[in-house]
């Protein structure tokens, strides 16, 4: 099908800015579906709040926009009740590791299978450029005005670190690399967390001197490399990108499908 | 009767038997006292229909799940207590808005803050009613024995379903603690509302916030042939967000007047002896059995004495209220608590100078002799 077949148009323009790397995302996730050919009526895609959270109106899935933070806690219940669902979680880095921290390292505790898109710009879009849990030492921010003196997380080390059985990293620049993961991030059978960098060049990228939005994702091409490279070696500032994670492990509702068999086996 | 159907248990237990009656399938919750035996024993019996339970990380989360879930079609349910319950007030907004059935069960204790775990209170009668912002309506229902939590268990998943919304049932320490009898009705023996589903079929527009002329909402199961956005944004009939002025003012009507249309309907209540009560006790929840002792006691000396038992506290039930309590002389309102259901008695009666309080703030059960106490200062007859 082509891309406009899954989109709800009747709900554009969306509300991203000029030069977000937000819509190169959402065009490489509905490729990333597409290529699988999955039925549009067995995905749901579940958000919370911010600038990447609206991703999940403008899509022609089951789509539930939820509370800040709170994305992975609603696909949990939505997953675990319909197991059959292919559950899709896409989250900005505030949304996801800083109201919703507690809910995404316990959510990759369980090993549920969901994919958790982590749209990582850095910085509070919607409310007007405030740091993030991955602004990072040193950057500027309408809330950081002298300078951000909180360390960042490291989505991939976080992820891998709360026992997800997928993880993986890629850039808005890298599109290819990025629909090959997320298709591998959907098939996983897990909890599968993809961090994506994502250029906000309207509030990070002008408050930090980054220069358009082409400069920004002409910063992922020369400083990120592949995962186990060479080049990061030679150069430890270097951002991995890749699949850093991906191991069989049981998965929780085929887990507490044995409970049930138990449960019903014991009651007789 | 049969004799298996005679069980001695406790409340919380009571109520986990009404919600497996109503069709519980799926529960998320949080340990937390005095509500902790409702999540116990859905855990061991949940699975053994085939239904799902599980131990999120927190309240909040209990509260996302239980959302998730009933949008797939499942019957859901979560139990607290005072502190996860004030966690769970941003997810409660959340149903309310987006229109989603859950019931919310908490089984209150002393607050504020962590408070007294162990110990018996009725403070959250208004966090029930207020507790998440904005201007909204709520179901909120109580019982004071183990036969009423079994059958109000099921009212709410009923009015959960028929009205789309979050119901809270609002029990406490006493009731959920107490061992006593209940008798487990047969199946069909009490009604059950089933989800109202949409009847639009494949291919043809469905409009999921579109209210029909009765101010109903059919659904359509996430993972069916409709797919559609649910928000917490204020949304047209597609669940798109929206600011259009009209838009945001006739959901918000919606959202109140589907409650506040049906009061009557959703008001459950209990009377003993009002016919010509000239002082009548109203209360609720386990103060009301000590009401009903202090009724029971008093009305073979001679005083004309009536108990008004409510069950439903949210919506108000104001016109009933005044209705019963048109010729009394007194009315006491006894609760465990600073006067939260008193204030809407004396809102609802004219005459409100009649109200006074018979009350315990300690932590401690109120007890029959409490409320006689209190009946003797009010009635003039001295302390």
């Amino acid at each position: 099908m082509a891309i406009k077949d899954y989109i709800r148009e009747r709900f554009f323009p969306h509300i991203w800015c000029p030069g977000c790397g937000h819509g190169i995302v959402l065009n490489s996730l509905l490729r990333a579906i597409d290529k699988l050919g999955m039925s549009k009526n067995e995905i749901v895609v579940v958000s919370g709040i911010g600038c990447s959270s609206r991703i999940s109106g403008y899509v022609d899935f089951h789509t539930l926009h939820t509370l800040h933070g709170r994305a992975l806690a609603f696909a949990t219940g939505v997953k675990m009740s319909l197991p059959e669902l292919n559950v899709i979680v896409p989250m900005g880095d505030g949304d996801a590791l800083a109201i919703g921290g507690n809910h995404f390292i316990h959510s990759a505790r369980r090993n549920i299978d969901m994919t958790a898109i982590v749209m990582n710009n850095r910085i509070y879009g919607m409310t007007g450029g405030q740091y993030s849990p991955l602004s990072g030492y040193g950057t500027l921010a309408t809330t950081a005005p002298y300078t951000n003196i909180d360390n960042a997380f490291d989505t991939v080390e976080l992820a891998t670190a709360a026992g997800a059985s997928f993880v993986a990293r890629s850039t808005t620049y890298h599109v290819q690399q990025l629909t090959k993961i997320l298709k591998q991030a959907i098939l996983h059978e897990g909890f599968s967390v993809v961090e994506v960098l994502s250029q906000c060049p309207t509030y990070f990228g002008r408050k930090n001197r980054k220069g358009t939005a082409a400069d920004m994702m002409e910063y992922y091409k020369n400083n990120t490399t592949p995962v186990g490279s060479q080049a990061k070696k030679e150069n430890p500032d270097l951002v991995e990108r890749g699949v850093f994670v991906e191991k069989e492990m049981p998965e929780y509702c085929k887990e507490y499908d044995k409970i049930i068999q138990r449960a019903m086996k014991e009651k007789g | 009767m049969k004799n298996q159907n005679i069980k001695f248990i406790q409340g919380n237990e009571a109520c986990v038997e009404g919600a497996l009656y109503a069709g519980l399938d799926f529960f998320a919750g949080y340990p937390i006292t005095p509500s902790t035996e409702i999540a116990e024993l859905l855990s061991y019996r949940l699975p053994q229909k085939g239904g799902k339970f599980i131990q999120m990380e927190d309240e909040i989360a209990s509260m996302g799940a239980i959302i998730g879930a009933s949008l797939t079609g499942s019957k859901v349910m979560t139990a607290t207590s005072g502190p996860g319950f004030s966690l769970m007030q941003e997810a409660l907004g959340y149903a309310i808005m987006a229109e989603i059935p859950c019931v919310i069960v908490n089984v209150q204790r002393g607050g504020p803050s962590t408070g007294i775990p162990t110990h018996v209170s009725q403070g959250d009668v208004y966090q029930a009613r207020w507790g998440t912002h904005g201007d909204h309506a709520i179901v909120t229902i109580t019982a004071s024995n183990h036969q009423d939590v079994f059958q109000t268990t099921v009212d709410a998943f009923n009015i959960s379903e028929t009205y789309r919304t979050p119901v809270i049932l609002l029990y406490d320490e006493v009731v959920g603690h107490t061992r006593e009898r209940l008798v487990l009705p047969e199946p069909g023996d009490l009604p059950l509302v089933e989800r109202l589903r949409t009847s639009v079929r494949e291919g043809v527009n469905y409009h999921p916030y579109l209210p029909r002329e009765d101010g109903r909402l059919p659904m359509s199961d996430f993972g069916g042939v409709h797919r559609y956005n649910v928000t917490g944004l204020f949304h047209d009939m597609w669940g798109f967000p929206s600011d259009n002025p009209q838009v945001v003012h006739d959901l918000i009507r919606h959202l109140v007047d589907k409650i506040r249309n049906n009061v009557n309907q959703i008001a459950r209540f209990k009377e003993y002896y009002l016919k010509d009560a000239k002082c009548i006790l109203i209360s609720y929840g386990s103060s009301a059995r000590s009401a009903r002792h202090v009724v029971e006691y008093l009305r073979p000396r001679g005083e004309k004495l009536g108990l008004l038992e409510l069950q439903t506290l949210w919506p108000f039930p104001h016109d009933i209220v005044d209705e019963k309590c048109i010729n009394a002389k007194h009315i006491v309102v006894v609760e465990m608590n600073m006067g939260q259901i008193l204030r809407e008695v004396k809102r609802a009666v004219e005459r409100p100078e009649r109200v006074f309080m018979a009350n315990r703030i300690d932590g401690v059960f109120i007890t029959p002799k409490d409320i006689r106490a209190i009946l003797r200062v009010i009635q003039g007859k001295g302390v």
